[in-house]
């Protein structure tokens, strides 16, 4: 069996009173796209968080290529951190930077890059992203959509080896939503990185991503292929993937 | 059994508010330092100081010259009517000078700093904060305090000795006007007591104290801009209004305290 590249072992997180992970088991492999559903507000994004280093776990460890990350030296965790690439669910773009200026700061700020190099890959990447021709707007000028795209060639421009994806397609329209999931298939058969994104589009993702993981009650309920999951019959992953309440399920005969 | 509980609460309470300042303190000075090592780790970053001096130094000059003239003008007023009654108005030059080099300029040009400024740090760095921003820049292995910070306290370094020394001269101007041009000192002797009564130990008493509200100014308004995220009293918008507010009180009352202890020192 190969060894995850990322791996939540009994991984636990609260806030307050409102305990969010429970126990999370989860694993990650190399060169594939796995998307983390489950119902809005159940800790998605806190699990994402939680891969790169933005929150920390109360209790268990995340591995990264089988070595606990929270145990490992300050320099060694910058290496692994350099490996990731973020794309927020809010985008999180700078609003007192340009659209340019925003794609080309993590390879500004690196200092390896040359002017010329880092004009040509952030032009490149708005033009994949049919963004060409805003580079010198503000965020406030753009739609959410366009935002949601100039945050995806920030992510996405210092050709990371692992990419979180916080519901990257959410607030696009159906056209282009289909071009950014057909764009993170495509660069992920190109470059091979490996993605985890938390996501609502079912099917789509089903299409795009090779593993499938149901985050339920601050636990995984389920990890596995498309098919599998499509397959199972479990009442709350096949209810999910349906877009059935089963709340309104429970509550129709007796309404009768 | 209640009483005891009750007991145990309020001592823990008092604990609390005991340590919690002390902890605030620390925070603040980790912040401090780090702000300190990231300004000289490489590479330097020289533009954006740049554009910090612009909008701390250069944007500040027009409310400072504001300022140290009236300052300077009311000096020179409330200076020349109680001189009088002794007989020694011509003492008016050196009452001025010696009060704005001493202890006027520095002070008054940080507080007017932060008022223009600082709040201005503290709200766009709470912004930041709370729009993920500054998340994002982790996330792009950015030292969000190389970044935000350190620029900031290097141009706040370089340019409030240049505002002090701005503030001292119009404010001496400002003491001429009323002191010489409007109630008739002899504009001579204004200036050669301006020269004889300031020695270089009061202007670099001043500059002392420009460096000292420099570092406090830049540090307490971009700490409570960081961590706008941690306050309990208020979230969102309303998380970044006080943490503008809180930086702009604690500012101007750390400039003060600053003030007596470094006086105590210079004098």
């Amino acid at each position: 069996m190969t060894v995850p590249l990322i791996e939540f072992n009994q991984v636990f997180k609260r806030f307050g009173d409102n305990a969010v992970l429970k126990g999370v088991d989860l694993s990650i492999y190399q060169g594939q796209v796995t998307a983390i559903i489950g119902k809005s507000g159940i800790g998605k994004s806190v699990l994402l968080k939680h891969i790169i280093g933005l929150l920390e776990p109360d209790r268990g460890e995340i591995r990264f290529q089988g070595q606990a990350i929270n145990a490992m030296p300050a320099a060694a965790r910058r290496t692994v951190k350099m490996k990731f690439s973020y794309m927020f669910q809010g985008t999180a773009l700078f609003d007192s930077m340009t659209v340019y200026e925003n794609v080309a700061l993590p390879l500004k700020e690196k200092g390896r890059v040359s002017f010329r190099d880092i004009q040509r890959r952030v032009r490149d990447k708005l033009a994949q992203l049919d963004l060409a021709g805003i580079e010198d707007k503000y965020p406030s000028q753009l739609s959410g959509g366009m935002k949601k795209r100039v945050a995806m060639a920030r992510a996405l421009v210092t050709d990371p080896e692992i990419v979180l994806f916080d519901e990257p397609t959410t607030g696009l329209d159906p056209i282009r939503k289909n071009a950014a999931h057909a764009m993170i298939a495509q660069y992920q058969k190109t470059f091979g990185f490996t993605g985890v994104m938390v996501s609502h589009e079912i099917p789509d993702v089903f299409y795009i991503c090779q593993r499938i993981a149901m985050l339920d009650q601050g636990r995984i309920i389920f990890q596995g292929s498309p098919a599998e999951i499509q397959n199972s019959t479990e009442p709350v992953i096949q209810q999910f993937i349906r877009g059935q309440d089963p709340e309104a399920i429970n509550a129709a005969p007796s309404e009768r | 059994m209640a009483q005891s509980y009750t007991i145990t609460h309020m001592l823990a309470g008092l604990g609390r508010m005991a340590i919690s300042p002390v902890q605030e303190l620390g925070r603040v000075a980790i912040f401090f330092f780090r702000g300190v090592i990231h300004l000289f780790s490489f590479p330097i970053q020289a533009d954006k100081i740049i554009d910090q001096v612009y909008f701390i130094g250069t944007k500040s000059v027009f409310v400072i010259c504001l300022t140290g003239a009236f300052t300077g003008m009311v000096l020179g007023l409330q200076g020349y009517y109680t001189l009088v009654k002794f007989g020694s108005e011509g003492l008016l030059g050196a009452a001025v000078a010696l009060s704005l080099i001493r202890e006027m300029g520095p002070v008054l040009a940080a507080i007017m700093v932060v008022a223009r400024a600082g709040s201005a740090m503290a709200a766009e760095i709470g912004i930041m904060r709370i729009s993920e921003q500054i998340d994002a820049l982790e996330t792009m292995d950015i030292n969000p305090i190389r970044f935000l910070f350190s620029p900031r306290l290097g141009a706040a370094l370089i340019s409030f000795p240049f505002l002090t020394a701005i503030f001292d001269v119009v404010g001496i101007i400002g003491g001429y006007v009323t002191g010489s041009l409007l109630l008739g000192i002899n504009s001579g002797l204004y200036f050669s007591r301006v020269e004889s009564s300031v020695l270089m130990a009061d202007i670099n008493g001043g500059f002392a104290k420009s460096f000292c509200f420099a570092a406090i100014v830049v540090t307490v308004c971009c700490f409570q801009g960081y961590t706008t995220h941690l306050r309990k009293e208020g979230f969102g918008a309303k998380g970044v209004s006080l943490s503008t507010t809180s930086a702009v009180v604690f500012s101007c009352v750390t400039i003060l305290v600053a003030d007596y202890v470094l006086t105590s020192f210079l004098l």
